[in-house]
Formats: C-alpha cells, structure tokens, sequence
C-alpha cells in the first residue's frame, strides 16, 4: 500500500514535467547559493569552528543530503494546518490508514530531490577532499549518518505539524525548529556559543544530524559537550525524538477531535 | 429561528416512530435487498442524548480579552437506525447535520451523550470503522487532484486493502452504474462538477460499506446528473442491503431514496418518522397544476380544504390541497372525469417550509 501511494505522487509528478525540472533547478540554486555564503566567509577567515572549507563542506552537504530526504518524505506534515483550514483532513480521517503515512505521501515533491542530489555530491567530494579513510566502520558511519539525520528531520517536521494543531497559523513558529534546525546542521557547531550548542545537542539534536558524525569521519576532536563519538548518536537521537514527535502528533490528533474544525 | 422551550416530542418515542417505520427495508419501491452482509444484531448507528458543544471566542468591543462562548450545535440527539434503512437527515442550515456526522465517523468527540456505530465507539475505533463506513463528503474531494480519476480507485482499494480483483470486479460494477467509463482517464481536476461528485460516490462506494454516509451528495448537481446519482444509490442499496445516511437540502432526494426522515432544528430532533405520513400529519398544501386540452370554468373537487384557481381562461388550473386529505391519483381521477387533462406538474413544500410548520403547527411525528 505504501508502495502505491508513493508511486501515484510520482507518477503524477512526472505529468508536469516543465514546472518539475524548474522546481529542481530552482532547489539546486538554492543549495549552491547557500553554499556559496559558507565559502564567502571562509575565504576570509581560513577556518569556521575549527574547520577548513573541505570540512565545512562535509558538514554542509551532509546536512542537505539529510534535510533533502527528510524533507521528501516527511515535509509535508508541517504544512498540516492548511489541511485543517480546508477541510482536507477530514476526508483524511474517514480512511483506514494512519493520519501521518497519507498526509507524508500527499505530496511527495519530486523537486525536493535537487537538494538531495547537490548534497550528496557535496557530501562525497568533499569528504574525499577532506582526508576521509574509509575503514569499515568509517565508511558505515558516512552512510548511516545522512539517514539517521533525515530520521531526525522527519520527527522534527513531525513536531512541527502536531503543533499545529495548537496553533492553526503556527506554521511559522512550527517553520523555526525545522528550517532553524537545517541551518544549524549545515553549520560546524563549534561556532555557536554554549548555551546554544547545548540546546542544538541535547533539545533540537541538529549538531548530531552532520556536525558530529563529521568529526567522527574525520577523526578531529570535538568542542565541548559535542565528542566525537557523538557522531554515532544520530540514531538514537533520532528514536527519542520520533517517540516525543510520536506523543505530540497522537496528542494533537485527540485535541482535534475535541476542538473540532 | 427560535428554540422551541420543549421539543414536540421526547427523543425515545421519536426512536420508536421511527424505527416502526423500519420494518421493511426498501420495501417502499417493493424491492427487498438481496444479499450483502447478514444485519447485525441490534442497531447500525445508535445516538443517545448526544451533544456537542463548541467553544467560539469573540472579540468584544473595547475590551482586550475576546470572551469565551460555549455554542451548542448538537443538543441531546437521540437516534436508533436500524440495519438497511435509509434516513434523510434534514435541517437548515446550522441545525447540526454536520456536526452528527462528524460525530458518527469519529472525526469529532461528543461533548456528552454516547454513541456506537456498526456496533463500536467511533473516535477511538475511527480506522476500524473507516473500513466499513463510506462516507461523501458533498463540499469536499477525496479523490486525488492531478491523478486520472482511475488511479483515485487504485489507491483507495489499497489502502481498504482490496484484492485486485475484488477491486476490479466492484469498479466494474460502479463505473457501469454511475457511468464513469468516458472520462475515467481524465485528471480529477478536469472533470465536471457532476462527473467529479460521481467519482466521489464510486469512491465511497468502492470497500462495499456496509454503512454509507452522504453529507450532501447532490449538490450543485443538475437535474440530470442528481437523477442519475439516486438512481444509482437505489440500485446499489438494493443490491447489497446497505444502511443509508443521507443529509441533503434537496427534499427530492430524501424522497427518491429514504424511507425515514429525521428533521432536526437547533441541534434537536424536531420529526422522526415515516416518510409517507411525514406530510400528511403536516398537512402543508400541495399544489397541482393542470392543463387541460378544452377550457373549463370551474373543476369540481374533493376535499374539504382543496381550493382551486382556473387561469389563461380555463385552460390551467392552479389547484391546492392537503396532503393528510387527498391523495394525487384521487384528485386526478376526479379531475380527469370533467375534463382531458394535457399536461401537469406537482410541487411540493420545500423543507425549510415544512421545519417552519413542525414549529408553528406542533406537529405530531409519524405515528401520532
């Protein structure tokens, strides 16, 4: 079932094949300009949060490698107060199938795929810059971690809808964890200043999507409260957080059919 | 629209009238359903002093704060359906229709009273009851936007998890009857008002429920198109036995495809009974216009309240009467042994009218 209902997204994607290819390039742009402010910067300083451009870019592609995919599969929810302004989830919740799995597979945006296409080129260029050996175990960790961070994403997008069923307009607020949690992944978390690492490690886990397990496949010591063998905790991370995200969306579901539309 | 400070009828005779009238299932048209599930034991949807309240804040003038208000939109439903009926649910708008069928498809919790539809609570069990409930909702799509209408049935028959070939053979069936076969190619989004609302009923229809809910189904749908679309619910109820739920604002389709009809007014039940004797016991006028082929002065009638205005010189004739008194064959009858009768046509008081009349009049519910 799950197969056909991603498998329809996609089929009527490809029925708009111009708007689709300006959707892709439009999402590739967006990367390389983003990419193109880190460079900007690092031509200036020589190194950001301890690291040169060829790390930085490890840590940027992972992070939109993992947001891309995140994004792809779980963006969706966090656009659930439209939903509920229409009226859509109604005719949603008159079918057998968990609420989350139709409104993630509504639209499953093909375009998002540019992001996860620059980002994995990024990611895999730059980690063979960067001095990257890839023993076994190594070599595991630089594939798991793209998915476990797209895993956190989608709690995280998750979360974001649920509270929406709070905060009809609260996509915005919703928009601050999710696109500000993108911004921080892409970003060496040393940079930031304690209190914030801290928040971004242990409340929103975005320095475990690609700041962590970078350090972990380059092998460099890690600031404080981020070790390098936090780079394996991605994962962990991300069932935690699916749990909360799991609570929030069963809780935001009830409030519905109490407060109705 | 004023509150009534009694109802014309407390809601467990009400329950009784109208399960009375359910004795025979589609027997109206003569026609008994053939097969489909064995009936449950015991009521399809049951309501018990249901309520449902919302909270609306609004903003008042010169203060800060908006002021909480509590408004009552279901107040103290009490409804018993039994297995293969078929019930209209009518009421202006605001009476709570809505808010019903919300309730029996688990999408909103009652604020009190109890509930269970095909024998189960609907908000906790809303998935199971999702897959033996179908439901259309009249101002709103299920179907997939830029898919082929087509790949909307795919979808759906996987998700309530159909064989392909229970699939196909049931889509065969709705296509034939609703006639979906010219455009079922087409993009949703490119259909017709009338093509789409029958893919929704196909749609709805596709899992075989065994309960079928439909809020509004015609909609904005020319007389033809509505004509086919109760032609087919008939069919299909007739096949497999179904339970119908059907609000609508269109008294035509309550009569084309009820048996039973509840009015409700303000969140209460304010009729529950046979259709048939729904109008008689309201004695609201029906009127009767004839052409005849030679002109006449004056028909002579039967029925103590029937009155009659000849127009364009005797040649149609405006005739009003009370449906408790006459029946239309009778009066018919009795006109066609004056004169050749050309051409005629029937109106019948609309709903809102016959509401209006439940209050002003006090009207007894069926079995009075």
């Amino acid at each position: 079932m799950v197969a056909t209902l991603y498998g329809s997204r996609i089929r009527s994607q490809a029925t708009f094949r111009t708007s689709f290819v300006t959707d892709v390039a439009g999402q590739v742009l967006i990367v390389a300009t983003e990419f193109l402010e880190l460079w900007v910067i690092l031509s200036q300083v020589g190194t950001l949060g301890g690291m040169t451009l060829a790390q930085v870019a490890v840590v940027y592609g992972l992070g939109a490698l993992a947001f891309g995919i995140g994004d792809l599969l779980f963006g969706e929810i966090d656009n659930l107060s439209s939903y509920i302004r229409s009226g859509k989830l109604e005719t949603l919740m008159i079918r057998p199938v968990p609420l989350l799995l139709q409104i993630s597979s509504l639209d499953l945006s093909l375009r998002r795929i540019g992001r996860i296409v620059v980002g994995l080129a990024m990611y895999g260029t730059a980690l063979a810059i960067a001095g990257f050996s890839p023993t076994p175990s190594a070599l595991a960790l630089a594939v798991l971690a793209p998915l476990a961070g797209a895993l956190l994403f989608g709690a995280l997008f998750t979360m974001a809808g649920a509270l929406q069923f709070w905060l009809v307009d609260g996509r915005e607020f919703a928009n601050a964890f999710t696109y500000g949690s993108n911004y921080v992944a892409t970003t060496p978390g040393a940079v930031f200043a304690l209190p914030m690492r801290a928040f971004f490690t242990f409340v929103v886990p975005a320095t475990l999507i690609a700041y962590a397990p970078t350090l972990a496949l380059l092998e460099m010591p890690g600031p404080a409260l981020v070790p390098s063998w936090a780079g394996w905790m991605g994962l962990p991370a991300a069932v935690l957080v699916w749990i909360v995200a799991g609570l929030l969306w069963r809780a935001g579901v009830r409030r519905y059919t109490g407060a109705g539309g | 629209m004023t509150m009534p400070s009694t109802t014309p009828e407390n809601p467990a005779e009400a329950t009784s009238g109208g399960r009375a009238s359910a004795d025979g299932p589609a027997s109206a048209d003569g026609r008994a359903p053939t097969e489909g599930p064995a009936p449950a034991d015991g009521p399809v949807i049951e309501l018990r002093g249901l309520r449902r309240d919302y909270v609306v804040r609004a903003p008042v003038p010169g203060a800060r704060r908006r002021r909480r208000q509590t408004v009552r939109a279901v107040d103290e439903i009490s409804l018993a359906i039994a297995p293969g009926e078929a019930v209209g649910f009518v009421g202006a708008n605001g009476a709570g229709k809505s808010t019903t069928i919300k309730m029996m498809t688990g999408i909103l919790r009652p604020s009190s009273g109890s509930l269970r539809v095909l024998g189960r609570d609907p908000v906790p069990e809303r998935r199971h009851l999702a897959r033996e409930i179908g439901v259309v909702f009249g101002q709103r799509s299920q179907l997939w936007w830029d898919l082929p209408l087509r790949d909307s049935y795919r979808i759906l028959g996987s998700m309530h998890r159909l064989t392909d070939r229970r699939r196909d053979e049931r889509l065969a069936r709705l296509v034939d009857g609703l006639d979906l076969g010219p455009f079922l190619g087409r993009p949703v989004r490119q259909l017709s008002l009338g093509q789409r609302m029958r893919g929704e009923v196909a749609a709805a229809l596709l899992h075989s429920p065994r309960l079928v809910v439909l809020d509004e189904p015609t909609i904005g749908l020319d007389m033809v198109s509505k004509e086919g679309l109760r032609r087919f619910l008939r069919e299909d109820r007739a096949e497999r036995g179904t339970t119908l739920f059907l609000t609508t604002h269109d008294m035509n389709d309550v009569e084309r495809l009820c048996e039973r009809i509840v009015v409700v007014n303000s969140g209460t039940v304010a009729y529950d009974g046979a259709l048939e004797t729904f109008r008689q016991h309201l004695g609201a006028p029906r009127e009767l216009i004839v052409d005849l082929a030679e002109p006449v002065d004056m028909l002579t009638l039967p029925g103590a309240s029937t009155t009659s205005v000849s127009e364009a010189d005797g040649i149609r004739h405006r005739i009003r009467f009370a449906g408790a008194e006459l029946t239309v064959p009778t009066l018919l009858s009795a006109i066609s042994s004056e004169a050749d009768v050309r051409d005629l046509s029937l109106t019948e008081p609309a709903i809102e009218d016959l509401v209006r009349q439940i209050y002003t009049h006090g009207a007894r519910p069926g079995r009075a």
